[in-house]
């Protein structure tokens, strides 16, 4: 078993699987170890999984496709939701225009509660 | 303070007033060769009290600049080698020039559309190719040049503006 220098915090709640990123960079030397961290810690994920990003200050090209790879990787069964970008990460997924692909709320608290509604 | 010795180097450009003096780091080519760069430019750049969008202006341009070197210039096998970021501080930004010794960068990977991903499946969604459309889009002056066997990499920030 490797050891993931990526960080993770997941745990279900009311249905719902929440990952939190505890780092502060996903970027080219960690996007592929925060991909593998991702898949496996949301094997037996439910339909919602919820990513928070609130700790990540920032992204580049590698992060966001290592991202996208996420998605790409839970669907069609289950959907990645974003909560939590700082102004630096909210900057690379509005530039590629990636926000226009993602559900993204602005807390975890305000996605959870989407997701109840 | 700065020294007279530091404005001694500074083009004819650039005035003193409120101006970093230029600088340049090195690193060798390695799996955390970009965040080492980085971590020493912005030590750097402290003076300039950049704000967050600034900074992460600087920070996402030199980044995805420094990721094509380690990524195309230095493909394994050979993926140590010298990477140089030079920086001058002038009237319009930050002047920036990254040097390599490794291959020389093919035209094809300087192209980059504007993304729209909304008009794509899913399934088919790019994960990566976004570098250079961030180079371009948040810098100005990009110039590419093979020169003596390196590769020349010019661009322009524009932040930090100075009267």
């Amino acid at each position: 078993m490797r050891d993931f220098s990526m960080e993770l915090q997941i745990k279900s709640e009311a249905g719902v699987c929440i990952v939190s990123v505890c780092e502060t960079r996903i970027d080219a030397a960690s996007a592929l170890d925060f991909k593998e961290a991702v898949r496996q810690g949301t094997q037996d994920a439910p339909a919602e999984v919820v990513m928070d990003l609130t700790q990540v200050s920032f992204i580049d090209s590698s992060g966001l496709g290592a991202i996208v790879a996420t998605m790409k990787h839970l669907a069609p069964d289950r959907r990645l939701i974003l909560a939590g970008l700082t102004p630096p990460v909210e900057k690379v997924f509005r530039l590629t225009r990636m926000d226009s692909v993602f559900r993204i709320h602005l807390t975890l608290e305000e996605a959870l509660r989407a997701q109840c509604e | 303070m700065r020294s007279v010795s530091d404005a001694s180097h500074m083009s004819p450009d650039v005035t003193t007033a409120g101006f970093l003096p230029p600088f340049e780091v090195r690193v060798i080519c390695g799996p955390l060769a970009v965040r080492r760069a980085l971590d020493m430019v912005f030590d750097r750049l402290t003076p300039l009290a950049l704000d967050v969008e600034e900074k992460s202006t600087v920070e996402l341009v030199l980044a995805e600049a420094l990721n094509n070197i380690v990524e195309h210039a230095y493909p394994p096998p050979d993926t140590t080698g010298p990477i140089q970021v030079s920086i001058r501080h002038c009237k319009d930004g930050l002047h920036v020039r990254l040097r390599d010794r490794g291959r020389a960068m093919p035209d094809d990977k300087r192209q980059s559309g504007k993304p729209d991903p909304c008009e794509i499946d899913l399934a088919d969604l790019p994960e990566g190719g976004f570098g250079w459309f961030l180079i371009q889009d948040l810098s100005r002056d990009v110039e590419y040049a093979r020169i003596d066997g390196q590769n020349h990499l010019s661009l322009r920030i524009a932040v930090a503006f100075r009267q």
